[in-house]
C-alpha cells in the first residue's frame, strides 16, 4: 500500500520533480562554482529545466505530437501545441544568451588572464 | 559558509516555486487556445504541423522578435570580441586534422547540408523548421573548421544570406499588411494539406528563417573559433 502510494505520487509528479531538480542544480552551480565556464554551463542547465517544465504543462498521457502527418489521427489525443511553440522561442533565446555569455567570458579571460571568479576583484561577492 | 547560505537560499526558492506551481495538474486537458489551434489549424493555415502554424501564423510577430533577438546577440558577440587588429598571419598555420577526420568531414558535409535543407523545407509538414534546419547547417560548418584548424572561410556570403533572410521575412509580412490588412496575413492559396506546396506563406518564411539562422550561427562559430 505504501509503495503503491509512492509510485502513484511519482507517476503524477515525476516530470515536475525532474524539471525543478534541473532548475535547482543550475542555480546551485551558478551560485557556488568558481570557474566562469562552469557558471555558464549552469545557466544552460537552468534553461533546460525551465523548458522541460513548460513542455510538461502541455503534456497529455499517451498523447501524440500535434502534427497531422497521416489520416486518422485523433485531435483529442494531441498534446498542447502552444507550450511547444513557446519553448521553440525559448531555446533560440537560450542559444543567444549562451553565445553572448561565452564571448564575455573570452573577453574577461583576455583582460584578467583568469576565469576564476574569486581572483577577479570586481566579480567577487 | 557561502555554500550553506547558497543551498539554504535555493531550497527556499525551489520549494516556494514548487508549492506554487504543483497545483497545475499534470496530464490535464489542453487549454482553450491550444484546443482551438488543433481543431482549426489545418483549415485556417493549411499547415499540418500545428506547432509551425502557431509559430509562424498565429504568433508570427513573436517569431520576428525572436529572430531579432538572435540577430542582436550575433552582433553583440562580434562587437564584444572585435579587437580591431586583423590577424594577418592566420592563414599560414593551417593544421589539417588526421586523414580519417578530414575524409569523414568531406564525405559528411554535403549530406548534412542536404539534411538541413530537408528539415526546413518540410517545416510545415513534419517535425522541424527553420530554426532546427539552420542549426543543422551550422553544424556542417563546424565540421569544416574541425577538419582544418586555422582555416578561414569568407563570411561575406553568410552576411548576404542573413540580410536577405531577414528582408524576405519582413517583406512578406508587409505585403500581407498591404493586401489583407494585418501583418503576416496569409495572402497565398493554402493548397492541399500534406503536400509540399501548401500553407501559403509559411514555407517561404521558414526557408528565409532557415537561411538566416544557419548563416547567423555559422558567423557566431566563426567569431568564437577565430578568437580562441
Amino acid at each position: 500500500m505504501d509503495s503503491n502510494l509512492i509510485i502513484n505520487f511519482l507517476d503524477n509528479y515525476i516530470y515536475y520533480i525532474g524539471a525543478f531538480g534541473l532548475v535547482f542544480i543550475g542555480l546551485l552551480i551558478i551560485l557556488i562554482k568558481k570557474n566562469l565556464i562552469k557558471v555558464i554551463i549552469g545557466l544552460g542547465i537552468l534553461d533546460t529545466g525551465v523548458n522541460l517544465f513548460l513542455i510538461t504543462v502541455g503534456y497529455i498521457k499517451q498523447g501524440t505530437a500535434p502534427i497531422f502527418s497521416k489520416p486518422g489521427l485523433d485531435p483529442a489525443t494531441m498534446v498542447d501545441p502552444v507550450p511547444q511553440a513557446l519553448v521553440l522561442t525559448s531555446i533560440v533565446i537560450g542559444v543567444a544568451i549562451l553565445a553572448l555569455a561565452l564571448s564575455l567570458a573570452i573577453r574577461l579571460y583576455r583582460h584578467y588572464g583568469t576565469l576564476n571568479l574569486r581572483r577577479i576583484k570586481e566579480q567577487r561577492w | 559558509m557561502r555554500i550553506i547560505v547558497s543551498i539554504f537560499l535555493l531550497v527556499v526558492i525551489v520549494l516556494g516555486i514548487t508549492l506554487a506551481l504543483i497545483a497545475i495538474p499534470f496530464d490535464g486537458s489542453i487549454g482553450q487556445v491550444g484546443g482551438h489551434y488543433i481543431e482549426n489549424g489545418i483549415k485556417e493555415t493549411g499547415a499540418t504541423n500545428i506547432v509551425t502554424s502557431v509559430v509562424l501564423e498565429y504568433r508570427g510577430f513573436d517569431t520576428l522578435g525572436e529572430v531579432t533577438i538572435l540577430f542582436i546577440a550575433a552582433i553583440g558577440l562580434g562587437a564584444v570580441l572585435a579587437t580591431g587588429t586583423k590577424n594577418k598571419n592566420g592563414s599560414k598555420n593551417i593544421t589539417p586534422a588526421s586523414l580519417i577526420v578530414y575524409t569523414g568531414c568531406r564525405f559528411l558535409f554535403p549530406l548534412i547540408i542536404l539534411f538541413g535543407f530537408y528539415v526546413f523545407v518540410h517545416g510545415h509538414l513534419s517535425p522541424g523548421g527553420g530554426f532546427q534546419g539552420g542549426a543543422v547547417i551550422a553544424s556542417a560548418f563546424v565540421l569544416i573548421y574541425m577538419a582544418r584548424r586555422g582555416r578561414k572561410l569568407s563570411m561575406v556570403p553568410a552576411k548576404v544570406m542573413e540580410s536577405l533572410g531577414g528582408l524576405v521575412f519582413v517583406l512578406v509580412g508587409l505585403i500581407g499588411l498591404a493586401i489583407g490588412g494585418q501583418f503576416l496575413y496569409n495572402f497565398l492559396p493554402l493548397g492541399v494539406p500534406n503536400t509540399l506546396l501548401s500553407a501559403g506563406i509559411i514555407p517561404i518564411i521558414y526557408i528565409a528563417i532557415g537561411f538566416k539562422v544557419g548563416s547567423e550561427l555559422t558567423g557566431v562559430i566563426d567569431n568564437l573559433i577565430e578568437e580562441s
